[in-house]
């Protein structure tokens, strides 16, 4: 395998494995689709940061784009309880706009910002080696897998270390109020990190395909497991697997990297969704037909 | 009929809660006493789970206040445990009975720590209680409703807790698990805890409380079940909503007029 | 201004007519699935095209538009089905279905479309306007077939009105009665997916659910009668269309697309504020309202309860003696003052000093007696400890009407006194 290969591939599995953990509590918060609004909501804080640095190095401003995922994720809350907007509606109006206003500055500053359109639809993986991160004279490799380890290893330690509050808030979020415990801060906390996410993964899979990757492996986990740790550790191998069959795939059709693996991802659900041993639907037809005997409990 | 109690272990003074600006439950007044098993009954949206939302803090009030233990929530809340309907988790959460019945050993300030040792005896302790040792490692999804209910409860039991407030905890549970659980309610009552009960079920009332609360948007009674259980009584709270309250709670949300006139 | 000669470009004028065209449809048809909770559907369809349009490109080899636009229908179409089939068969919720069928079909699109693209197939160079909408690269036949698609959703609409109305406020009673409920509801799908097959090429497939959903929204915030909603989205998203693609007109540069949702997106967060049925505005006014009448009757009640002890109530009060009996912030009670004065009630008597008029003495009795009759309510069926009725009858006493006051007496069957022991001052008969 080339050395470029392994980057790509290195590439996409880690934009999988940050959005699977983080995708396992979107998908179980009945959350999917704010995902969706911060992966679109980042891209005026991209454009600026970009506009602002002149540069794709500087971390520093991408962590302000990451603002505009927190953002949005305000201004749904405050157009749905203040305005009393429907949820969904409000989800569809903040993206909407602040998707709409990126796209325009792209067109509008056109010369000065290094992005065309079909990088903000689908990113362009294939970019990644050839942007290499230099310390000392020394090429370390692509600057984009050393971001996303950095990003990942940091949303190991919030799942890690934050898995107590991220379980209750989750599983039982009126429970855990009552328990004195912050829903408002594992909230923020957890689409803070959705957003960093989304902004990271930007240049490599666009800012649409990011959520294939942050729900798909999750789900596909969720039908195959009833235990969360194990559900966390499906999502990132289900995710890997897919970045690297997407990467054979795309070279097979000569079509985006990125596109495959989200295709791959989509195939894999296809496949748990019919024969997932318990949560299937093919199992779930075979239970139903027959009438198993040893179901039936006697309370005691 | 609205007996009060010295020292109660809860206190209503003059509460009012509003759901999207409109009133349902006006003025609450009552006290309740410690180490008594505590009914509140009333028909639906009579505000019963409500009610216990306001004293949680689960939603604001528009009036009034609320005391546990003559303090402020914040200062007991380690005291007071809270068992949901049934109905308000998704039951198809990839979680163990015991993952769910631990949580009932978090707090903000282990929040970020492990649980100890001495958390997996106390919920060891708690499921055995609640008959329910062997199925440690069950996931909740195959629970049935009775055995969902009791997972709940050990949750609750799991605090240690002086109050316990459950919602509706007998709705679409099996008779012997029912009888099983109030029988554990009586003998936490022996031990001095306070449980206060939010039941659907007229039949059973006389059989399980010793202090009831009728509730219809309004506090009709509250006090020992032989005084408050009485037909009179009973007629006033399911008999309808009061006429004139109806259309006055729905005047304030159309004007969104304020409950009280500093607000 | 140099879009005036371009709007005279009769090609042009069939394109800005177009693009309002299936703006106002898709803000009609959008209206409906908004109303029904499915805002977010629209979103998931809109990306699902993407492999439609690329399938048929490469089996029928055209970029006709009848080809494409079908395939684009086929391919949405799945995509609604999909989601129903995947929500309703596993523990998988509809949310996660939908964000699932959004990113993957246009996953799949995606790499159709590089696939073809770097295929170097010369004649599929324009495939990717579906993607991002180029208005500007519109053709006068598109303008017309968004024109024919209006005038059907139009139809469609009126026709259907009463129908669709019982479909989407009482679903569950329309399926009770052997309403053709399935049928309805795949019509309004058909027409669904065909509006969004079509405006994505003027704005792109991320922003085609703003302009399904924006005009809706902002029109709620105006009305609630289901026509006159239906009507102002239409308009509003009409306007949208006409201001969006009028300023890419003028400057080309500029995408146009986003600029119709931009305008959209205002205008909805301009109906939020302001808007006479549920905007923030007119909730602050109303807000401000009710401080006014609680501070004059307030007032009024000082008054009363002046002269109560000895029935003098026609006997002026100073500034000092109202502040004395309850407080009142000075700017406020100046203001109070002067409008009650303007209303008649109060007249004034020099050095600052005030009484009531004749008029200003019923009022006042009148909010007196309805606060101590809603005490005396309060205390019958609330079993309220009397030192708390007070506070209680003291919001609630500005906001009982005459009718309510009428039969809150019949209730109570014309008590003389209240809790505190105080009499009820009845209004003399005429």
């Amino acid at each position: 395998m080339e050395l470029d290969t392994l980057w790509i591939i290195l590439t996409g599995s880690l934009v999988a494995a940050c959005g699977g953990l983080l995708g396992c509590f979107l998908v179980l918060r009945k959350m999917a689709m704010v995902g969706d609004a911060i992966s679109h909501a980042v891209l005026p804080g991209i454009v600026i940061a970009y506009l602002l640095s002149h540069t794709r190095d500087s971390l520093l401003m991408l962590l302000g784009a990451a603002v505009f995922g927190i953002l949005v994720t305000w201004i749904i809350e405050v157009l749905s309880k203040k305005a009393q907007m429907q949820v969904d509606a409000a989800i569809g109006l903040a993206y909407t706009s602040l998707f709409a206003i990126g796209v325009i500055l792209i067109s509008a500053y056109a010369g000065q910002v290094d992005l065309d359109q079909d990088c903000v639809l689908y990113g362009e993986i294939a970019y990644v080696p050839l942007d290499r991160f230099y310390w000392q004279g020394l090429d370390l490799g692509p600057r984009t897998v050393w971001v996303l380890t950095g990003l990942l290893l940091f949303i190991i330690a919030f799942v890690y270390w934050g898995y107590k509050g991220l379980f209750l808030t989750t599983f039982d979020e009126v429970y855990a109020f009552s328990l004195g415990i912050s829903t408002t801060f594992w909230h923020y906390s957890l689409m803070g990190a959705v957003s960093l996410t989304t902004v990271f993964s930007f240049e490599s899979v666009g800012a649409i395909l990011v959520l294939a990757f942050l729900v798909g492996p999750a789900a596909t986990a969720y039908l195959l497991t009833d235990n969360l740790p194990k559900m966390l550790l499906l999502s990132v191998i289900l995710g890997v697997l897919a970045s690297i069959s997407g990467y054979y795939l795309a070279n097979w059709v000569n079509g985006s990297i990125a596109g495959a693996m989200v295709v791959m991802i989509g195939l894999e659900f296809l496949w748990a969704f019919l024969w997932a041993p318990k949560h299937g639907l093919w199992a779930q037809r075979r239970k139903a037909r027959s009438l198993d005997l040893s179901d039936i409990h006697l309370e005691g | 009929m609205v007996e009060n109690v010295e020292n109660p272990v809860l206190e209503l003074h003059n509460v009012t809660v509003a759901y999207q600006r409109k009133p349902v439950l006006w003025n609450i007044d009552l006290t309740a006493p410690s180490g008594k098993l505590i009914g509140v009954i009333g028909p639906n949206g009579s505000g019963k789970t409500t009610m216990i939302k306001g004293i949680l803090g689960l939603v604001p009030l528009s009036s009034g206040y609320v005391k546990l233990f003559d303090q402020n929530l914040d200062a007991v809340r380690q005291k007071v445990s809270y068992v949901p309907q049934r109905g308000s988790v998704d039951w198809d959460f990839p979680a163990s009975v015991w993952d769910v019945v631990m949580m009932g050993r978090a707090n903000p300030k282990n929040i970020w720590g492990r649980y100890t040792p001495e958390d997996w005896d106390i919920v060891e302790r708690c499921l055995a209680e609640v008959n329910m040792e062997g199925f440690r490692k069950r996931q909740i999804s195959e629970l049935s409703g009775g055995q969902q209910q009791r997972v709940f409860l050990a949750r609750a039991l799991a605090q240690e807790a002086d109050l316990y407030l459950m919602d509706e905890p007998f709705v679409g549970v099996d008779a012997a698990t029912e009888r099983a659980i109030v029988k554990l309610l009586k003998n936490m009552r022996a031990q001095g805890k306070t449980i206060l009960v939010v039941h659907h079920d007229l039949q059973t009332v006389s059989e399980y409380f010793d202090w009831l609360v009728l509730l219809n948007t309004r506090l009709v009674a509250s006090g020992p079940l032989a005084k408050v259980f009485q037909t009179d009584l009973l007629y006033e709270t399911y008999g309808g909503k009061l006429n004139i309250l109806s259309k006055v709670g729905d005047l304030i949300q159309a004007r969104q007029h304020p409950m009280r006139e500093s607000s | 201004m140099e879009f005036l000669p371009d709007l005279l470009d009769p090609n042009a004028r069939w394109v800005m007519l177009g693009v309002m065209a299936i703006c106002a449809s898709s803000a009609t048809i959008g209206s409906l699935t908004l109303l029904r909770k499915q805002a977010l559907v629209g979103d998931a369809i809109s990306h699902s095209i993407l492999p439609g349009v690329c399938l048929a490109f490469l089996i029928f080899e055209t970029k006709a538009f009848w080809v494409l636009l079908p395939g684009a229908f086929v391919s949405g179409w799945i995509s609604l089905r999909f989601i129903d089939w995947i929500s309703q068969n596993s523990r998988i919720k509809s949310d996660t279905a939908i964000a699932l069928v959004l990113s993957i079909f246009y996953g799949l699109g995606i790499l159709m479309l590089t696939s073809i693209q770097h295929s170097g197939n010369a004649a599929q160079s324009g495939l990717d306007k579906f993607l991002f909408g180029k208005a500007a690269a519109l053709m006068e036949q598109d303008g017309y077939t968004f024109l024919v698609f209006g005038a059907f959703v139009f139809l469609f609409v009126s026709l259907l009105y009463r129908p669709l109305r019982l479909l989407i406020f009482d679903r569950d009673f329309a399926l009770t009665t052997g309403f053709p409920v399935f049928a309805l509801e795949l019509l309004l799908s058909v027409f669904t997916v065909s509006a969004i097959a079509m405006g994505i090429q003027a704005v792109g497939v991320v922003l085609m659910a703003a302009l399904l959903i924006s005009p809706g929204i902002a029109a709620k915030y105006w009305t609630s009668d289901f026509r006159v909603m239906l009507f102002t989205s239409a308009i509003l998203g009409a306007s949208g269309g006409f201001l969006g693609a009028g300023i890419s007109l003028i400057w080309p540069k500029m995408p146009t697309g986003p600029w119709i949702v931009l305008i959209l997106s205002l205008i909805a967060l301009i109906s939020a504020f302001l808007g006479t049925r549920k905007g923030v505005l007119r909730q602050y006014w109303m807000h401000k309202q009710n401080q006014i009448k609680i501070l004059e009757e307030n007032i009024l009640k000082c008054f009363y309860h002046l002269g109560e002890p000895d029935a003098s109530y026609e006997q002026k009060r100073s500034r000092e003696e109202i502040q004395a009996r309850r407080h009142f912030p000075p700017s406020r009670l100046n203001m109070g003052l002067k409008r009650l004065g303007r209303k008649g009630l109060l007249a004034s008597q020099g050095g600052g000093a005030c009484s009531l008029t004749e008029q200003g003495i019923q009022e006042a009795r009148r909010i007196i007696r309805v606060h101590r009759l809603w005490e005396i309510y309060i205390s019958k069926y609330m079993h309220l400890a009397s030192d708390h009725v007070h506070e209680d009858a003291e919001a609630i006493e500005h906001i009982i009407t005459p009718e309510l006051e009428k039969e809150l007496e019949h209730q109570l069957e014309y008590p003389i006194k209240d809790p505190h022991d105080q009499n009820i001052p009845y209004a003399p008969k005429k």
